[in-house]
């Protein structure tokens, strides 16, 4: 039960668990959503080969390209973030493992500049 | 009539006065002294400023776990948490706990909390009766250390009012009570084995879980609620493929 006018406060939130609750909730909503779009451009080719190229054509445009970025982006952190879950939940317990959410945001870091160095090479 | 302890500087005092439904902040102006804690300067407004100040504590060092506030946005146990430590700019902010019913100003309702350690199982029931002998358990053991990591719990409720789960589904039966059934299902002379897996295993139990750690990041115990849970997944997971639960 919140008392009035206390909501949002996020001086307790303030921790990287939290921060890292958060990109991996984030990310994954983002990742399902775009998984009808992939499913659906996928389908295209039972439509034949023209439909699915004519699709894949249109993710060309540079929004598109820029899209693609977020979305190697978001997978990276979510699939490092999940790791650590599995860490913290499968293995003896260590800690929060905030050397994985350092590792994450390297590893999404990295990822994005590489993606970006391949797209614009 | 007490008198008033030599003041150095003044400390600009937010207190929550009313209840869940309705209430404000009214602000007050307490000394500064060293080596004072916050409970130290609810304790101050209440005999010297406001009588009608609620608020509850008992042992003042640490051990009761009854005079737990949110100080500056973060819940804490009041009678260990040093003012110099949470107000360097002079500025605090005094609040219930949050997630728990309030009665009146900094009083909680605290008896939902203690009713989800009923039912995660919290109590122990053991096979001996007074006329045995003593339960042997090694020091050394797996299940004696995993207990031991989570038995000092004070029963504060500041893993409770930190946990945004509780929050958002008022049926969790939160961070404290599954870490009370972790050290009871480490307890090997525990006889409620099956029905504690139950009981924690259920839609509003150690599944809910999302990690984010605030039940950890906030005992002023340092214990790891999280572990405890995290203990209870596997625990439970393994018990629902062996088609226990």
């Amino acid at each position: 039960m919140k008392r009035p006018g206390n909501f949002p406060d996020f001086r307790a939130r303030a921790h990287p668990a939290y921060w890292a609750f958060l990109v991996h909730r984030c990310s994954g909503l983002a990742l399902a959503a775009f998984l009808p779009l992939h499913f659906w451009v996928l389908g295209l080719a039972i439509h034949g080969e023209a439909a699915l190229d004519g699709a894949i054509k249109y993710t060309d445009q540079a929004l598109f390209k820029f899209g693609e970025w977020g979305l190697v982006v978001l997978l990276t952190l979510h699939l490092m973030g999940g790791v650590r879950l599995l860490l913290i939940e499968f293995l003896p317990w260590s800690g929060l493992r905030k050397n994985w959410i350092a590792l994450a945001l390297g590893c999404g870091l990295a990822t994005g500049l590489a993606f970006a160095l391949a797209l614009l090479g | 009539m007490a008198t008033v302890p030599e003041m150095k500087t003044d400390l600009a005092v937010n207190v929550w006065r009313g209840n869940s439904e309705r209430g404000g902040f009214t602000t007050f102006a307490v000394p500064r002294h060293d080596s004072q804690t916050v409970l130290d300067v609810v304790t101050h407004i209440q005999r010297y400023l406001d009588p009608t100040l609620s608020y509850r504590y008992a042992c003042r060092v640490g051990m009761c776990g009854s005079c737990a506030m949110t100080v500056n946005g973060k819940a804490r146990w009041t009678c260990r948490t040093s003012v110099a430590k949470v107000a360097a700019d002079g500025q605090l902010e005094i609040a219930p706990l949050d997630n728990l019913p309030v009665i009146k100003d900094l009083a909680t309702d605290m008896s939902g909390f203690f009713d989800k350690w009923a039912r995660a199982k919290g109590q122990f029931k053991g096979p001996l009766t007074r006329h045995d002998d003593f339960a042997q358990v090694a020091p050394a053991s797996k299940e004696r250390l995993a207990a031991n990591a989570g038995i000092e719990c004070i029963g504060c409720g500041i893993c409770y009012a930190s946990c945004d789960v509780v929050t958002w589904r008022a049926d969790f039966l939160g961070p404290a009570a599954l870490n009370r059934a972790w050290t009871l299902v480490n307890d090997v002379r525990d006889t409620q084995q099956p029905e504690r897996l139950n009981a924690v295993a259920g839609d509003a139990g150690c599944h809910v879980c999302h990690t984010q750690g605030s039940c950890a990041e906030r005992c002023p115990k340092q214990i790891a609620p999280t572990a405890g849970i995290a203990g209870l997944k596997r625990l439970t997971a393994r018990a629902a493929m062996r088609g226990e639960l």
